[in-house]
């Protein structure tokens, strides 16, 4: 089992976090717990979904990128751009428009995420032709999903499919073509992928089963949403229309980032398209247990309506999903007209991408794991039940976890007391056994003093 | 560890509860992933049969540092040649149970495939009890 710790792009900002306890209530791996009055993460169960960060009401919960000033630590710099960043915009603002903002802010080249697809697509039909006993095969296309599967379905990891993601193939892509066109160094090169989540930046700082990110900084789309759109504002009606080459993004490669985009490119006779986080698990739990047969692929995202829900989008997901599917239908037509040709210039390369398409071992990282020895872990789980049954089972969540099971785990790995329980504490207080100031005091240490003084002041 | 649940006649809904909840068991002690997978496959299929083709039973469960025995006694119809039953493509399900996927005679012998130890006892008209082991090394 892997044991290098994760990456986690999620951070929570100690001095404006209230520990409210709603990311505690809503994470889907029970990562989170409250200490002291703040929310605390355990970096072996998050998995970047985002979660937390889409309920905190204090924006205590904020993700880390790059600095944007450091893309001009490179003289050539490319904007990895995903195709649903440009379906924050209205339809009037147009694809080639974007692209010229986001040359006057300073790249100087820009490449759509999903250019590699048609490559990325052969790649996984040929992956799956040539290891026929690995069904289902699980889509790596989503780093929230390969997480999960790392941390909470061990033994589901063998049928990722070790295999780079549309990103990393275009990363690599504009790398070489840059080297041979300019002749310059690699290091002259910056590349910074437009992250539409948490996850993918977890994934560029810490790919799993590859050695090294093949991208060299990560901007926040909300954040280049936000300089892109201060420079239409500036603009106003009196800008000029670049007629720059728009990269020839295929109607697939669009729609890719949609629910069921990857599955309709599949060569699988029966294959799943889930998104949503909780859907991905309930069904996950199925497939695990062969209850479910006969599934060749699947297609898993961890955000409702995939990539458009990402926590880092700028607008409503399904204006973003209709955006998309547009600009989708228009190059469709295109297409279909002859005007644009379903090669894109990947296709040049598509040799040496092919070589390079293969990431190492990705290996499970349980977090359900009690202990490495059977025994002992036997032990603990004995004394967890036992802490179960006098838990009052209505995952109030007073106790700083999320559940009370969660609450029985914590106390058997010593990372709580069975006294938490507020349930336990009167029980205690009626028999005599604890005093009130006992009590508060325990509160305390989970809530912090701040809110039990307020909360004595108020009174 | 001892575990125990109920599975109830023609309950086709919750086919599979002790199997998930045995699984989830099994994940937090560490067992690897192949053999956790050995162990589900093999006691659904026990599960399917005590639900299918009998009138509901219990599973007993009993986790080891080494292994764990499984043990499902159905009340049921009972099986009359257990060696027949055995060999795959066998069957004495009825064709309501097999229009619903099961009854295909794959049963046992997929039991048999996954697990390290088995035994199956039967008395016609009273019942079955199938015995399962996996060792976890």
């Amino acid at each position: 089992m892997e044991k290098t710790p994760f990456f986690h792009a999620l951070k929570i900002d100690e001095d404006t976090c209230i520990g409210c306890s709603r990311c505690m209530k809503i994470c889907p791996t029970e990562a989170l717990r409250v200490r002291d009055g703040k929310a605390v993460l355990m970096p072996d169960r998050c998995i970047d979904c985002g979660n937390c960060f889409k309920v905190c009401p204090t924006r205590s919960i904020y993700i880390e990128q790059d600095d944007f000033e450091d893309i001009f630590n490179f003289p050539i710099r490319v904007a990895l751009v995903p195709a649903v960043f440009m379906g924050q915009f209205p339809n009037d603002i147009t694809v080639s428009r974007i692209y010229g903002i986001l040359k006057e802010l300073g790249f100087t080249h820009v490449l759509e995420t999903e250019s590699s697809i048609p490559i990325y697509t052969a790649a996984k039909n040929k992956y799956a032709a040539e290891n026929p006993d690995i069904r289902p095969l699980i889509s790596t296309f989503c780093p929230a999903i390969v997480r999960l599967i790392q941390v909470k379905f061990p033994g589901l990891t063998e049928n990722l499919i070790p295999l780079r993601a549309p990103l990393d193939i275009s990363a690599m892509y504009i790398r070489r073509k840059i080297k041979e066109e300019l002749e310059v160094k690699d290091d002259q090169i910056g590349i910074f992928y437009i992250t539409p989540c948490a996850a993918k930046i977890a994934a560029v700082k810490s790919p799993v089963g590859e050695e090294k990110s093949l991208v060299d900084g990560v901007i926040n789309m909300d954040s280049l949403y936000n300089r892109v759109y201060h420079e239409i504002k500036k603009q106003g009606h009196n800008y000029k229309e670049h007629k720059l080459p728009v990269s020839q993004l295929s109607a697939d490669g669009v729609l890719t980032s949609l629910t069921n985009g990857e599955r309709r490119l599949s060569d699988a006779q029966h294959s799943y398209s889930i998104d949503e986080i909780h859907n991905v698990i309930e069904f996950l739990e199925k497939v695990e247990n062969e209850e479910i047969e006969d599934v060749d692929f699947l297609e898993l995202r961890a955000c409702d309506q995939s990539c458009p829900g990402g926590i880092l989008t700028c607008d409503n997901r399904f204006l973003i999903c209709e955006r998309v599917f547009g600009r989708a239908r228009k190059i469709a037509n295109r297409e279909r007209k002859g005007e644009q040709t379903k090669d894109h210039e990947l296709e040049e390369e598509r040799n040496y991408l092919m070589r390079h398409m293969k990431v190492g071992d990705i290996n499970p990282r349980s977090m359900l794991v009690l202990d490495d020895n059977i025994a002992v872990a036997l032990e603990k789980m004995k004394k967890i039940d036992e802490y179960r049954a006098r838990l009052p089972q209505t995952d109030c969540g007073i106790c700083g976890a999320p559940t009370c099971d969660a609450l029985a785990r914590d106390i058997v790995c010593d990372n709580a007391e069975l006294t938490d329980c507020v349930f336990i504490q009167r029980n205690l207080e009626a028999r005599g056994n604890m005093d009130v100031h006992e009590s508060l005091k325990i509160m305390e240490v989970i809530w912090g003093k701040a809110k039990m003084n307020d909360y004595v002041k108020k009174k | 560890m001892h575990l125990e649940y109920q599975v109830y006649e023609a309950d086709f809904v919750n086919a599979g509860a002790a199997s998930s909840a045995i699984k989830k068991t099994l994940k937090q002690l560490n067992v690897s992933p192949q053999i956790i997978k050995r162990v589900v496959v093999a006691l659904y299929e026990a599960e399917v049969n005590a639900i299918a083709h009998a009138y509901g039973g219990t599973i007993y469960a009993d986790i080891e540092p080494d292994k764990i025995t499984l043990k499902v006694v159905d009340t049921g119809p009972g099986i009359p040649d257990i060696d027949w039953a055995m060999q795959e493509g066998n069957s004495t399900a009825s064709p309501e149970v097999r229009n619903m996927g099961f009854g295909a005679g794959m049963g046992l012998p997929n039991i048999q495939k996954n697990v390290d130890k088995l035994n199956v006892s039967s008395t016609v008209g009273v019942g079955t009890t199938v015995e399962m082991e996996v060792n976890f090394v």
